[in-house]
């Protein structure tokens, strides 16, 4: 007990560690270098310098929003495959990201942005991904119980059909067009708007706390749903606020940062191959390393072809499903084990 | 302890449980018997708030468990159920998750007292050695043992077990139902399971409720249900009931096709001395009173008799 105590407290340290040094670097590389040794200056009484413009106005935002969209999405990935029980659920399996990228191509193409200012195109994304959650969940709820392999498929179907719609959306728009979608179906983190940036912090830390009053809950559900009863959780109530907690943090940050996909898969996982399944631990860990691991392939998208820069989206996708394959082929499986799947 | 009046309740399937009255007494080890399909198991989960009832109530401690709180619920009533999923835990997590129902809303580390109540549990069912080994690796035996020790932490005054026996071999079944047992006889639990096995449901528990086509068929004392009439009648099998020569309590005995042929031929012999016996008789009551009459009809039986007797005489000498 107290072994396993320290053992998390030692990934915890470790993990903040690795937060704080991505965003260092992630502050002193880009298309101008900064040196480390300026920033503190540069940061501190730095006035109207160009390094201070550049750190405060550009980069900082950034790293805020790089740390909270990719906290938030490991936790809704956490969330939904505890609750599911299931390996491949992710935010972004549930038709979510589908819904919020069908709503902002709307956008894009009714140029609504042009109409009714900046705001239009996270609001339609988040009108889009709460549409798809509610379909999915009135679909899926029978008798008022939530059954959670109809969630499943009916999440990848309307996520299908919504791909499908962007396709034809893109099909017959505009090539000025084209590159806001394209934008927005890779998902980046740049985004001008300091307030939606402080909402994305202030949701994705909230979404953290008031999960983690759940994380005994969500131990008992991994044994089953019939045996979670048993146990004393009221497992409807359980599974209706931990799904539209998920949906939430997912939809907006869909809506902010665009679908950026495969952090909420591959981050809980590895987590679990390293810390076990517990989930006093996992959503923590899990919300430190999703912003690890997303302001670090930030990073690297804004040095790889610099000045030219990379969609985030693209670097999540290769590295994090290779450094996936690698490691989960490299470790020979415990056993009895934290494998991650079943 | 538990009263279930008129209870009827089923799935969208189609099957249902029908009108289900059954009082369990403080302190009681009852068991829920009957074929497949009969709807024991459907019972049990009514009873753990797993399926609502469509009509009827099921009281604990005189209140309806549907408007308990669950935690409540779950402080009175533990379940074993048949094979959960583990998730990949160690023996020790494991156990300990019976106790986060007395957890605060803000607590998330168990307490000492939690620690002593999942290490006293785990003592009492024999599985402390196992603690730092995974669910995954321990056998079907061990398994069920960490499962009844997660119940205990529970503190519950009722337990319910589905089939806690099956799959296991004998040494395992007669410990978990001694283990049973001497629960409920040094703490005074209270115990509801489902078993398939007659046998040890008759060796172990003070009452057995024999469940058959979604209804209850009998409820009553081991000597009472295991009767072969009744047995036979609801498993549809030839069964000799014997007791016990230690416990006295009804054994139930099958016997297989081959050898229920070869009876049935015995018996048939011996049913053809009987009726020869009888055709003696006759023909001596025959000469001596009504002589027409019953001449005929004893011919003709002696006829009918004769022709059973070759054709038993083939079927043997068949059979070799």
């Amino acid at each position: 007990m107290k072994k396993r105590f320290l053992h998390w407290i030692v990934a915890i340290l470790i993990l903040t560690g690795l937060l704080a040094a991505a965003c260092i670097v992630s502050l002193c590389i880009g298309s101008t270098d900064i040196p480390l040794a300026n920033i503190v200056p540069a940061l501190v009484h730095g006035g109207n310098t160009i390094e201070h413009t550049i750190l405060c106005d550009v980069r900082l935002p950034r790293i805020l929003l790089g740390v909270a969209v990719g906290g938030a999405l490991s936790l809704a990935g956490v969330i939904l495959q505890g609750m599911f029980r299931n390996p491949l659920v992710e935010p972004y399996t549930m038709g979510i990201s589908g819904g919020a990228a069908l709503g902002v191509c709307l956008a894009i193409i009714l140029k609504l942005s042009n109409r009714c200012g900046i705001w239009s195109l996270p609001v339609f994304g988040s009108i889009g991904a709460t549409l798809t959650i509610l379909v999915v969940y009135f679909l899926s709820t029978r008798r008022r119980v939530l059954n959670i392999r109809n969630v499943l498929l009916i999440g990848i179907m309307i996520s299908f059909i919504c791909s499908s719609l962007i396709t034809l959306i893109m099909a017959v728009s505009r090539v000025e067009d084209l590159h806001g979608i394209i934008f927005w179906i890779m998902g980046s983190l740049e985004q001008p708007n300091v307030f939606l940036v402080k909402l994305a912090v202030v949701v994705s830390v909230l979404s953290l706390a008031l999960s983690y009053l759940f994380c005994l809950e969500l131990n008992a559900l991994a044994l089953g749903e019939e045996e979670a009863l048993h146990l004393g959780i009221s497992v409807e109530n359980t599974k209706r606020l931990l799904f539209v907690l998920a949906s939430v943090t997912t939809g907006l940050s869909v809506s902010v940062a665009g679908v950026i996909g495969f952090v909420g898969l591959v981050v809980p996982h590895f987590m679990r191959l390293f810390l076990g399944s517990d989930h006093r631990i996992l959503l923590v860990a899990s919300w430190l390393c999703g912003g690890v691991f997303l302001v670090f392939c930030d990073a690297l998208a804004r040095t790889v072809i610099s000045p030219t820069e990379l969609l985030v989206g693209v670097i999540t996708g290769i590295l994090g499903g290779s450094i996936f394959v690698y490691v989960l082929c490299g470790k020979p499986p415990v056993p009895g084990g934290k494998q991650c799947s079943k | 302890m538990l009263q279930i009046s008129n209870l009827t309740c089923g799935y969208d399937s189609g099957f249902s449980l029908h009108d289900v009255d059954l009082q369990v007494e403080d302190g009681e080890v009852v068991s829920i018997i009957g074929p497949n399909g009969s709807g024991k198991t459907t019972l049990l989960r009514a009873i753990t708030r797993a399926l609502k009832p469509e009509s009827g109530k099921i009281l604990l401690d005189g209140k309806n468990i549907w408007q308990m709180k669950i935690k409540e619920l779950a402080r009175k009533m533990a379940v074993v159920s048949q094979s959960p999923e583990t998730g990949f835990l160690t023996v020790e997590e494991f156990v300990l998750l019976g106790r986060i129902l007395y957890y605060g809303r803000f607590q998330f580390l168990e307490t000492k007292k939690d620690k002593e109540m999942a290490y006293n549990a785990m003592a009492l069912t024999d599985s402390l050695k196992l603690k730092d080994q995974f669910m995954g690796e321990i056998s079907g035996g061990e398994r069920q043992l960490a499962l009844l020790a997660r119940a205990l932490t529970q503190e519950p005054k009722l337990l319910l077990l589905d089939e806690p026996t099956a799959h296991l071999d004998i040494t395992h079944q007669v410990g978990i139902l001694d283990l049973v047992r001497r629960l409920n006889r040094d703490f005074g639990l209270t115990v509801v399971m489902v078993l398939h096995d007659l046998n040890l449901a008759g060796e172990y528990c003070h009452r057995l409720t024999l469940l058959n086509m979604e209804r209850i068929h009998k409820v009553g004392t081991p000597e009472e249900v295991i009767d072969y009439r009744i047995i036979e009648d609801v498993y549809k099998t030839v069964v000799v009931v014997e007791k016990n020569p230690l416990s006295s309590k009804p054994y139930v005995l099958v016997v297989s096709e081959e050898t229920r042929d070869k009876k049935t031929i015995a018996h048939e012999d011996l049913g053809t001395c009987g009726t020869a016996a009888c055709i003696v008789w006759m023909l001596r009551y025959c000469l001596t009173k009504r002589i027409g009459k019953i001449s005929d009809e004893s011919h003709s039986c002696k006829r009918k008799r004769t022709l059973r007797v070759r054709r038993t005489a083939h079927a043997e000498t068949g059979r070799g």
